[in-house]
């Protein structure tokens, strides 16, 4: 079999899943090469993600509401909306809850339900609010050290050690 | 072990053996979890992420039963070197391109990789030759506990384990066997397994995972649904589907033996011949023929081949084990050249050497 595009024989024979239709190629080494290779966009995000999210967004959104939150960003690492739906991925596990609106028709589309049944930590779920605190710490005690502010960032420091240490205790 | 050392064995999920391997390669189980007191990948700092990793790496290596882990920097690694790993599927294509501390840790019997600062902090992910997951989920599931033991993952009660992509939300559980299935292509039958399979939720993917298929006739089915199911409930959605899969290549395979034998035979055993005999062959080309051949030795059409060797074959011709087998850099011309010769000395049949000296 010839390459679909070029002369040479057919190496590779796809069968393409992401369009609408299943579409067969034949190709040889090169042109397969040339068509596989990732687009820069697609290497950013997941594109059905993206493409998920802007569907559920536009429903029912006008486009300040949209605006506004897409400036809308988590306390905790700082991502914004808009972040997250240009990559496809989220900043840190606070977005869960700070999102949570947003998030909640987009996980149910994805999962087609929304509650966790699978296993958990044998030895209990520990205070979310404790751990997203340090990430806050973490960020504070790295701006500190920028800043040369060298007695504050000790203090966070500190800070962030004893809360560590009551995890552990 | 030394790293180089890895090149020349062939891993647990080549082994060629277990349930059904005469189409099923493999069963694999990954799990995706994260440090509750760190960012996201996404929102780490040079710091976080090596923090991360220096947590990650002292507290796995340190349990007891992990401690003979091999750890492999991979941030400190030539570009070949991680395209090594990529090949034997010990880490991902994302975690070999991505930059800052990063690293993979891997059992002696290639059963079990561990990958730190990929999409997601942890990646815990557990090979078995054949169709073999409850092994492979009893396993990963006692990696997980011992882990949990050590470091608090993130975790909502309504949510499960928490992800960097909501698509793993939940369980953090990607389940996946991988086919072959030469005959579903050849006949033409392929794509409409794959709709099928579309309509219950589950993604079908190439030998190196994301993007189009090809490669070799070799088909990772998974789910894609990681939330509200357990993960047993998931593992049996696909233990579910695969002996339909098998049943149906097994039929396309008698179904080709029966109406055109001889042209099945004559396709084999050309692959076969153009393998023993091509002085300089690409990668593709090689996977295309290998997959022929393979299936060749599975229905009796190839004699004194093994599975286990042809299996290997698939893996030592990919680029970067040629280079790291021969030991020096190879550009593609080159490695066309060794990959020919490698799959000559590899196939080379007494019947060959016999004729030859004869005339």
């Amino acid at each position: 079999m010839k390459c679909q595009e070029c002369e040479k024989p057919a190496t590779f024979h796809i069968t393409e899943l992401t369009g609408p239709e299943l579409a067969e190629l034949h190709l040889c080494a090169e042109c397969a090469q040339r068509y596989l290779a990732p687009s820069g966009e697609e290497k950013e995000s997941s594109p059905s993600l993206a493409g998920m999210l802007a569907q559920q967004l536009n429903i029912g959104q006008t486009a300040e509401e949209l605006a506004r939150l897409d400036q809308r960003s988590c306390p905790v690492c700082g991502i914004t909306f808009y972040e997250f739906r240009q990559a496809g991925r989220l900043g840190c596990p606070h977005d869960y809850i700070c999102f949570e609106e947003e998030l909640e028709p987009l996980i149910a589309n994805i999962h087609g339900k929304t509650k966790h049944e699978g296993k958990r930590p044998k030895r209990g779920v520990q205070d979310s609010a404790k751990q997203t605190e340090i990430i806050k710490l973490r960020q504070a005690m790295k701006d500190a050290v920028e800043q040369e502010s060298y007695e504050l960032a000790s203090e966070i420091r500190d800070k962030i050690r004893a809360i560590e240490k009551e995890g552990k205790a | 072990m030394k790293f180089d050392d890895l090149a020349t064995r062939s891993g647990e999920w080549l082994r060629g053996s277990g349930p059904e391997s005469d189409i099923v390669i493999s069963s694999r189980i990954r799990l995706a979890r994260n440090l509750a007191d760190y960012p996201f990948i996404r929102k780490c700092s040079e710091q976080d992420r090596a923090a991360i990793e220096t947590t990650l790496r002292d507290r796995v290596l340190g349990l007891k039963e992990l401690s003979e882990l091999f750890y492999v920097d991979v941030s400190d690694l030539e570009s070949v070197d991680r395209q090594f790993l990529v090949e034997r599927q010990l880490i991902s294509r994302e975690h070999a391109e991505s930059f800052g501390a990063r690293g993979v840790a891997i059992d002696s019997e290639e059963q079990f990789s561990l990958m730190i600062n990929e999409e997601d902090h942890l990646r815990i992910q557990v090979m078995h030759s054949g169709l073999d997951l409850e092994s492979a989920w009893k396993q990963i599931d006692h990696v997980d506990d011992m882990i949990e033991g050590e470091v608090t993952y993130a975790f909502h009660q309504k949510k499960g384990y928490l992800t960097a992509c909501p698509t793993n939300v939940g369980t953090g559980m990607r389940v996946s066997v991988m086919l072959h299935l030469p005959a579903l292509v050849i006949t033409r039958q392929i794509d409409k397994v794959f709709r099928s399979l579309h309509k219950i939720s589950l993604a079908v993917r190439g030998l190196y995972g994301e993007g189009s298929q090809a490669m070799g006739d070799f088909y990772q089915i998974s789910n894609q649904i990681t939330l509200g199911s357990s993960e047993t409930e998931l593992i049996q959605q696909i233990r579910e589907v695969v002996p339909s899969l098998i049943e149906y290549e097994r039929k396309a395979r008698a179904f080709l033996i029966n109406e055109s034998q001889n042209e099945l035979h004559d396709r084999v055993s050309r692959a076969y011949g153009i393998l023993c005999t091509a002085q300089t062959i690409s990668s593709e080309e090689t996977m295309h023929l290998l997959s022929s051949v393979r299936m060749g030795v599975n229905l009796g059409l190839i004699p004194d081949l093994e599975i286990p060797t042809i299996n290997k074959l698939f893996i030592h011709t990919q680029p970067a084990h040629l280079q790291k087998l021969r030991g020096s850099a190879l550009d593609t011309a080159d490695r066309n050249v060794e990959r020919a010769h490698y799959l000559q000395s590899h196939l080379k049949r007494s019947d060959f050497d016999d004729k030859a000296s004869n005339n």
